[in-house]
């Protein structure tokens, strides 16, 4: 193994690096943002309404990334969608990430018992203050876990953003691979990449569960 | 405090095919203590729920201080709104308790006086602190429910019900989820608020709460209102044979 390419293409991969991150960070953020209004919408709009979010759901869940990804970039223009890549690898994997965002905070709000809901009825709170102070911090609570597991899966999904040329990570190491051979070193990069931001993640997302489910577990004396 | 009066009237309730609720009439008078009791599945506590229609009823009347809850006119919902509006003065007490587990019990406590009643925080929180002292818990407001017993927990219940002001308690079944040295506790609140003049309904298994604070007994069975009478001729001289039967396996249950 040669590690003395790094020194030219170090530069390279760290910035590919900052792109994987940042693809991920607002990728995720808004997926679950879209998620989110997703299963409200579906809790609480007619019935009618859900069944065509439902379809949304199964043709997002039930079609590749990739295939995705192509449709909107290549096939955007054709109705005037015209997005450079990043942009387009953004919304791409909000629009992949929200329908499994929406079922994880959906069973979420199931896990809400109805008691503590009927509770705040009864004592004459309006629906948006239920959902704001009741549903919302515990069911987000009890979504949590799942959240944070998607969110590691979807790290993973980023490097499909490369096939749109999105300078991100995988990008930048293909071309680092095909400009010098090196793809042992180059693959090996990006495995450690990954990893690092695996466990940030899975170490940021233990602590968080930590803290807010504090109260809500019963103290064992 | 001002008390509420109840007049329930041909109440029908039906789940699917499933009739729950079969022509009840029921007049619960202000500032008095009316227990509901009967065999599990003979709807009392669908008949609790519908009085502050958490449960809609399908035809009839329940009208509380002569105003009809959940209908503008029979057949007509009323907005949420004026539900909840209505709700206000209207307070209820639930088996599991149903505290909400993230906020402390003053935090409980004080959520439906900023919510609802539109107090500032610390205004709400010293209403908290004298809702929760009433009901002997001065010194658990900052615990969150994992940290109170379930006895404690029915009274942060207790207390966010009555910090609201309601003119009629609904309590369904309070004490049946607690260990039964933790029952007292709770009943002796129930009784402080049944002395001040609360009208109250209690859904309950506690016969002996019946007996002694109860001032009327209403007996159901399989969605019919059988009989409504003072403590001592429901629970000592039952005249109606399905009466005496559940009396009679209540005090086998319960011999030792
Ligand atoms: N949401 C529902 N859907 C269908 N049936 C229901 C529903 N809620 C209650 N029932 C039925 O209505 C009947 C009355 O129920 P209810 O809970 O009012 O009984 P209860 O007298 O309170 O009994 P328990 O003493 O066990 O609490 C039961 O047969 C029950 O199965
Ligand atoms: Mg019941």
């Amino acid at each position: 193994m040669d590690f003395a390419i790094f020194e030219q293409y170090g530069p390279s991969l760290l910035r590919g690096f900052g792109v994987t991150v940042l693809c991920w960070l607002l990728g995720t953020v808004f997926g679950m943002a879209l998620g989110l209004v997703i299963a409200l919408i579906q809790r609480y709009a007619p019935r009618w309404v859900g069944w065509i979010i439902q379809i949304y759901i199964e043709v997002i869940r039930g079609t590749p990334f990739l295939v995705q990804l192509f449709v909107l970039y290549y096939g955007g223009p054709l109705i005037g969608l015209r997005l450079d890549a990043l942009p387009a690898g953004l919304l791409g994997l909000t629009i992949y990430g929200s329908p499994y965002f929406a079922e994880i905070f959906r069973s979420g709000f199931r896990a809400v018992p109805h008691g503590q809901i009927e509770a705040a009825r009864a004592i004459g709170m309006a629906e948006p203050a239920i959902i704001r102070r009741i549903l919302l911090p515990l069911g987000l609570v009890s979504s949590l876990p799942a959240l944070v597991n998607f969110s590691i899966i979807l790290t993973k999904e980023t490097v499909i953003l490369s096939i749109i040329t999105v300078p991100e990570l995988m990008y930048q190491v293909s071309r680092m691979s095909t400009e010098t051979f090196r793809y042992l070193e180059a693959n090996l990069v990006l495995a450690l990449f990954f990893w690092a931001l695996v466990e940030t993640i899975s170490r940021i997302g233990h602590r968080l569960e930590a803290r807010v489910t504090k109260h809500l577990i019963e103290e064992r004396t | 405090m001002q008390a509420s009066s109840v007049e329930i009237s041909k109440v029908n309730k039906f789940y699917g095919p499933f009739h729950a609720l079969k022509d009840v009439d029921l007049s619960i008078p202000p500032g008095k203590v009316t227990c509901l009791i009967g065999p599990s599945g003979s709807g009392k506590s669908t008949l609790l729920r519908c009085i502050n229609f958490l449960e809609a009823y399908d035809s009839g009347e329940i009208r509380i201080d002569g105003d009809l809850i959940g209908y503008e006119v029979p057949g007509k919902r009323m907005s949420g709104r004026r539900l909840r509006e209505m709700r206000r003065g209207i307070g209820m007490v639930f088996q599991q308790f149903n505290l909400w587990p993230h906020m402390t019990a003053r935090e409980n406590v004080a959520e439906g006086l900023i919510r609802v009643r539109g107090m500032s925080k610390s205004e709400a929180e010293s209403r908290a602190g004298e809702a929760l002292t009433k009901v002997g818990l001065a010194d658990k407001m900052s615990n969150h429910p994992s940290r109170l017993s379930g006895g404690q927990q029915q009274r942060v219940a207790i207390a966010r019900a009555i910090a609201m002001e309601p003119r009629l308690m609904l309590f369904d079944e309070p004490t049946s989820a607690l260990d039964p040295e933790l029952v007292g506790e709770v009943l002796n609140v129930m009784k402080t608020l049944a002395s001040e003049g609360m009208t109250m309904v209690v859904v309950t298994h506690e016969m002996g709460f019946a007996a002694h604070v109860a001032d009327q007994v209403a007996f159901m069975e399989k969605g019919e209102l059988v009989g409504v009478d003072s403590p001592d001729r429901i629970l000592h001289q039952p005249q109606d044979p399905r009466i005496q039967a559940f009396l009679r396996t209540y005090h086998e249950r319960n011999s030792i």
